[in-house]
C-alpha cells in the first residue's frame, strides 16, 4: 500500500492534536471549565486516525460517547469542537451537543452518539444515499466492543450486505465496556461475526500501530468504494484513562499487569519513533510539529474563553426547520 | 376530481412525491409486492406499478428490522434523500424507539441545526379488526411527548393524500398515523398535486352548541352522532386537527369560544391521550368560556382484547359521542355558579 509522507506526518499530526486536546479537555473538566463530564480517546489514537485517514475528505462518519478523537481524526478544526465542549456559541453544535455529541458536516462528521450503538444506523443510512445518489461516498461507523451487543449492529450489517452497501464498521475494541470486561460479556471474537453476514471481518491484533489499522480500513475503503460492499473491522486498542475524566471505581477493574503493558505501547510515541528511524522526518520536524499542535490546542482553548455562551433563546432554535409553539 | 379510497389517496400521494424529486425513495417490509395497495396498481408498469416504474433502487423491500429501517432512513435523510418509510403496523414503530426518541427527533437540535431530517414513516393502525393487542395500537400521543417529531393524523382521503404531500416535502421527519378502518372510505378527491399545511385544523361541519374535536376515526363518530344530535335540535360544531404536531389549538380555542362546551373523541388510550392535552390547553386558556367540564371520548386505560364479542365496547363511537354530548348540554355545573 502507498503511504506518502505527507500522509505520515498528517497522522502523526491528527494524533497529536486528539492527545493534547484531550488532555486539555481532562485538565478542565477536573478544574470545572468544563461541564458535565468527558471521556478521552488517550491510548486510542492510533486506531482513530488510522481509520479516518482511510476515508476521503467527503466520506461519512459517526462515532459514540468517546468522540473528541473522531471529528479532529476527520479533519475538524479544534477551536469549535473546544468551544462546544465549553458550551459556548461558537460550539460546533452552538453549545447543544457537548463533548458526547459533537457533529462536524463540514468534515463527514454527521454525529458522535451518547447512546451506545445508536449512530450505526445513521452511517448505513448515509451508505444507502450514496448507493442511490451515486456519488461514491464511503460510511464509518466507530463503535466499542460494548455496542458490538447491540442489536443494532446486526441489523445494520444485514441490511448493508444485502443492499451491498459502501459501509465499513469499526469496531473500538479497547476491552472494557465501562468496566466490564469484553470477554465476560461478548462469545467469541467480534470480527468473526461479519461471516455470518457474508462481509470480510479483520482483527487488527495491533492497534497502536496506525500504519496496521490504516492499512486495514484503507483495504475495507477500496472495496466499498469500488461497489464491493461493507466490511468489519475491528480493531484491539486500550484506552489509557478512566472511562470518564473524574469518574472514581471502587474496583481495580483491569489487571495492573496487562494496563502496564499496554501503557508502554503509546501509539503517538511509537509512530514518532517509526518515522524518526525509517527517515520521514527528523527529530527537528517532529518536535516542529508537537510545537505546531500544542499552539494550535491553546488557541481552540483561547477561542472557547473568549467566546460568548448562547443566547437563552438558542434552547428554542433548530428544533425543527419552521419555528412553532414554544420555538416561535 | 376522481374517487378515491383513503389508501388509493396515500399511493396517489406517493406516486406524486416519487415522480417530482428522484431523492423521494420508498422502504419498507412487503413494498415491492405492493400488500397493502399503497404502492400503485396492478403489477404492471401501465397500471401504475410503482415497482415498475420506479425500480428496486428506489422502491426497497427491507428485511423486518424496525430499528435498522428507522435509523437508516435517518441518516439517509441527513445525507441527501427523501425517504418514506413504510412500518406496516404503528405497534411495530415500539422497536425502533431508540431511533425515533435519539436520532430522528433529536438530530436536527443536537447538531445546531447541521442536520436536515426529511424523512416520513407511515403506520397503519389495526384497531377494530380483531387482529389483538400486537396490532391495535393507537400511539401517536405517545410520539407527541418527544418535541423534533411532527405528527399526521388523516380521517378522510382527500387530507390523506394533500398532507402526505407537505409531509414529503416537509425537512422536518413526519410520523404518520392511518387508521385501518379508514382504508375503504371513498371520495371525491383532487387528481391535480395539491398540498394540505401541518397545523391548520378543518372544520367538518359547523355548529353553535358544543365543539367536538375528533380525531381520525373520531372525525367520523362525531359526524355520525351529529345527525341524530341535529335532530334533537343539538348543533355540534366538528373539528379535526388533522395533524397533532403542530396542533391547531387556536382553531380548537375559536370554536369552543362560540360553542362554551367542549368533546374530544380521541381513540387513543386515555392517559396522557391527545384528548388530555387539547382538554388541558383549553382549561388553560378558556376556562372562563366554558358552560360545562370537558368530556373525553377516548378508549379506557386497558389493552385491547382479541374476541369480537369484546374489543369494540372499548374505542370512541357515535354513541359514546352523543352521550357525551348530551352530559356537557346537561351539565348545571356553571349555571349554579
Amino acid at each position: 500500500m502507498t503511504r506518502p509522507n505527507d500522509l505520515l506526518l498528517e497522522m502523526q499530526r491528527r494524533m497529536l492534536r486528539i492527545r493534547r486536546f484531550d488532555e486539555r479537555a481532562s485538565k478542565m473538566v477536573k478544574r470545572g471549565e468544563i461541564p458535565g463530564t468527558v471521556h478521552t480517546s488517550i491510548g486510542q489514537e492510533a486506531q482513530v486516525v488510522g481509520a479516518c485517514m482511510a476515508l476521503g475528505e467527503g466520506d461519512y462518519m459517526t462515532g459514540n460517547h468517546r468522540s473528541h478523537g473522531h471529528p479532529i481524526g476527520k479533519g475538524a478544526a479544534l477551536g469549535p469542537l473546544m468551544a462546544e465542549l465549553v458550551g459556548k456559541a461558537t460550539g460546533v453544535c452552538g453549545g447543544k451537543g457537548g463533548s458526547m455529541h459533537l457533529a462536524d458536516f463540514k468534515v463527514g462528521s454527521l454525529g458522535e452518539s451518547g447512546i451506545i450503538g445508536s449512530s450505526i444506523p445513521i452511517a448505513t443510512g448515509a451508505a444507502l444515499s450514496s448507493k442511490v445518489l451515486k456519488n461514491g461516498k464511503v460510511a464509518l461507523a466507530f463503535f466499542g466492543d460494548g455496542a458490538s451487543n447491540q442489536g443494532c449492529l446486526y441489523e445494520a450489517m444485514n441490511l448493508s450486505s444485502v443492499w451491498g452497501l459502501p459501509i465499513i464498521f469499526l469496531c473500538e475494541n479497547n476491552q472494557y465496556a465501562l468496566s466490564t470486561p469484553a470477554h465476560t460479556v461478548t462469545a467469541g471474537v467480534i470480527a468473526d461475526r461479519a461471516t455470518g453476514f457474508n462481509m470480510p471481518g479483520v482483527r487488527v491484533e495491533d492497534g497502536q500501530d496506525v500504519l496496521k489499522v490504516y492499512d486495514a480500513v484503507k483495504t475495507a475503503v477500496d472495496r466499498a468504494r469500488r461497489g464491493e460492499g461493507p466490511s468489519l473491522v475491528e480493531v484491539m486498542t486500550y484506552r489509557f484513562n478512566e472511562h470518564s475524566e473524574g469518574l472514581r471505581i471502587a474496583v481495580d477493574y483491569r489487571d495492573p499487569v496487562e494496563k502496564e503493558a499496554w501503557l508502554k505501547r503509546d501509539p503517538v510515541k511509537m509512530f514518532r519513533a517509526y518515522l524518526e528511524q525509517h527517515g520521514i522526518a527528523d527529530a527537528a520536524v517532529l518536535d516542529g510539529l508537537e510545537a505546531e499542535v500544542a499552539a494550535e490546542v491553546e488557541a481552540a482553548v483561547e477561542f472557547a474563553d473568549e467566546s460568548d455562551y448562547p443566547d437563552p433563546s438558542v434552547a428554542f432554535k433548530d428544533l425543527y426547520t419552521e419555528p412553532f409553539g414554544v420555538t416561535q | 376530481m376522481s374517487v378515491m379510497s383513503f389508501l388509493g389517496a396515500i399511493g396517489a400521494a406517493q406516486r406524486e412525491a416519487m415522480e417530482a424529486d428522484p431523492r423521494v425513495i420508498i422502504m419498507g417490509e412487503d413494498v415491492q409486492a405492493n400488500v397493502y395497495g399503497t404502492m400503485g396498481g396492478k403489477s404492471r408498469a401501465d397500471k401504475g406499478d410503482f415497482l415498475q416504474m420506479f425500480g428496486p433502487e428506489r422502491i426497497r423491500n427491507t428485511p423486518i428490522s424496525e430499528e435498522i429501517m428507522v435509523g437508516a432512513a435517518a441518516g439517509a435523510a441527513m445525507t441527501g434523500l427523501r425517504p418514506i418509510v413504510d412500518l406496516s403496523y404503528s405497534s411495530f414503530l415500539y422497536l425502533a424507539m431508540d431511533q425515533f426518541v435519539n436520532q430522528v427527533a433529536k438530530n436536527r437540535y443536537m447538531f445546531g441545526g447541521q442536520a436536515s431530517l426529511p424523512v416520513v414513516f407511515r403506520s397503519a393502525m389495526f384497531y377494530g379488526l380483531n387482529t389483538g393487542a400486537h396490532h391495535s395500537d393507537r400511539p401517536y400521543p405517545m410520539f407527541m411527548n418527544v418535541p423534533g417529531l411532527k405528527i399526521m393524523v388523516p380521517a378522510t382521503p382527500t387530507d390523506a393524500k394533500g398532507l402526505l404531500r407537505t409531509a414529503v416535502d416537509m425537512d422536518d421527519p413526519v410520523l404518520s398515523f392511518e387508521a385501518c378502518m379508514l382504508w375503504g372510505l371513498k371520495e371525491e378527491v383532487e387528481d391535480r398535486e395539491y398540498k394540505i399545511p401541518f397545523g391548520v385544523a378543518r372544520t367538518v361541519r359547523e355548529g353553535s352548541d358544543v365543539t367536538v374535536v375528533g380525531i381520525s376515526t373520531g372525525v367520523h363518530a362525531a359526524l355520525q352522532a351529529s345527525q341524530k344530535l341535529e335532530a334533537e335540535g343539538i348543533s355540534i360544531e366538528i373539528i379535526d386537527p388533522r395533524t397533532m404536531v403542530p396542533l391547531d389549538s387556536e382553531a380548537i380555542l375559536n370554536s369552543v369560544a362560540r360553542t362554551g362546551r367542549l368533546v374530544i373523541v380521541d381513540p387513543a388510550h386515555q392517559t396522557c391521550s391527545a384528548a388530555a392535552e387539547i382538554s388541558a390547553i383549553v382549561a388553560e386558556k378558556a376556562f372562563d368560556c366554558l358552560k360545562a367540564p370537558i368530556v373525553r371520548v377516548v378508549t379506557p386505560d386497558t389493552q385491547i382484547p382479541f374476541s369480537p364479542a369484546i374489543e369494540k365496547q372499548l374505542y370512541p363511537d357515535a354513541v359514546k359521542t352523543i352521550a357525551a354530548v348530551h352530559k356537557v348540554m346537561n351539565s348545571k355545573s356553571r349555571a349554579a355558579a
